[in-house]
């Protein structure tokens, strides 16, 4: 019985209440790190491992933290995973943390963590918590890499730094799409992506 | 001094290298408050405020505090705390939206009373921390933090100020049902992202 509702919650984060698409939290990484299909990888494995993390320790002192201090307490636990993540980001893969500069330090400030610690931790007990941040860090991952990769293809023929356009296309007149690459590509693709997600729920639920 | 390049900062912060469209910073909120233009400005008005007012505050603790070797005038040798960058700028960010909070109340409760419920809000507005990281990693000094905050702040209010006047005129619009909404708010910052780039190489 318990498992069966956290693999509800699980789904939920992942789909039926998708933090970006129904929740639309945590927009401004999802639209800024995601020129690079890796760069996107390493923040969506980062946020998940937050969000997770923060979760649990803030549903674990859920009964102890004062409901009038409780957005510090919120922000000191998450502030300082951050912290730790960033050493570790540095420590392991330099390059990539160079590229999404401080958008490592920004997720102090995604909703995203915020909002669940307030929406779900607060509320719930710790193993449904850590579920939730899973579900909620995979649901934010997937965007991310579906928009990063689709932003990488089309804006220079690479998935993960690899060619895959091959040189005949270029040859025959195929040139690469730049403005994917610029900041307006990505506001056009998060729009199309929320555009075909509502037309698939109407599809679905008919309501 | 060199009031021009000052000047330039100003400029390039406000528009070339806007802090919502050309860095997404402070999308949620932007989505959240883009409804009604009313709604917006008091918004963007408190973001200004609290943009200048925690720029240089974060520049002095990072210059004087944390930054590599900066305790050698205490007589600490070869102590680099920059990795409470991050803790350190947001109780910063989190205390001064709490006493400007407390300042606007004292003295002006009419702006109080309409800035009221977004003041909190502004903590998890990520274009404050975002700013003041970029500072750090862009070396700026005391002067131009502050030019950047101040313009930054000015750059974010301007562009939710647009998005709320087009949002009004979208009302009317006659979109597909599955595009209306948040889908068409983003196509439309996307259009306005656009027509920021057009500012792209201005030199004064």
């Amino acid at each position: 019985m318990a498992k069966s509702s956290n693999m509800e919650i699980l789904k939920e984060g992942i789909w039926s209440n998708n933090p970006i698409l129904f929740q639309v939290l945590g927009i401004c990484s999802a639209l800024a790190v995601t020129t690079q299909l890796k760069a996107a990888t390493v923040m969506a494995i980062s946020l998940t491992v937050v969000i997770t993390l923060s979760n649990m320790i803030i549903s674990a002192m859920r009964k102890v933290i004062p409901s009038s201090i409780r957005m510090i307490v919120e922000l000191v636990v998450i502030s300082t995973l951050v912290i730790v993540i960033d050493q570790v980001l540095q420590a392991f893969v330099y390059e990539t943390s160079k590229a999404l500069s401080v958008f490592v330090g920004l997720i102090i400030t995604n909703c995203i963590v915020m909002g669940r610690a307030e929406a779900f931790a607060l509320a719930n007990p710790v193993i449904p918590s850590m579920f939730d941040g899973i579900a909620n860090g995979l649901g934010y991952g997937v965007i991310l890499i579906l928009v990063a990769g689709a932003r990488e293809l089309l804006g220079a023929g690479k998935l993960l730094g690899f060619q895959v356009i091959p040189e005949a296309f270029y040859n025959m007149g195929y040139s690469d799409m730049g403005l994917m690459v610029l900041a307006p590509g990505a506001f056009f693709l998060i729009g199309l992506i929320f555009w075909g997600q509502r037309e698939i729920v109407a599809h679905q639920g008919g309501k | 001094m060199d009031i021009v390049h000052y000047l330039s900062l100003f400029v390039e912060s406000i528009f070339v290298e806007n802090i919502l469209l050309a860095f997404f910073l402070g999308m949620c909120s932007f989505l959240a408050c883009s409804k009604k233009v009313e709604t917006a400005f008091g918004l963007g008005v408190a973001v200004v405020f609290v943009m200048i007012f925690t720029m240089p505050l974060n520049w002095l603790i990072y210059e004087f505090l944390l930054k590599p070797n900066a305790l050698e005038r205490f007589g600490m040798q070869g102590l680099d705390l920059s990795f409470l960058t991050f803790i350190t700028f947001i109780a910063v960010i989190a205390s001064a939206v709490q006493l400007v909070e407390m300042i606007v109340d004292r003295f002006s409760p009419a702006l109080y009373n309409s800035l009221g419920i977004f003041l909190p809000l502004i903590t998890v507005n990520c274009a404050i921390l975002g700013a003041a990281l970029f500072m750090v990693e862009r070396n700026y000094n005391f002067a131009e933090s502050m030019v950047y905050g101040a313009g930054s702040g000015i750059g974010w209010w301007l562009a939710i100020l647009g998005l709320a006047g087009i949002q009004q005129k979208m009302r009317y619009t006659n979109a597909p049902a599955g595009v209306q909404g948040t889908g068409l708010v983003f196509i439309a910052s996307g259009l306005m992202a656009m027509a920021f780039m057009c500012f792209a190489g201005i030199q004064l």
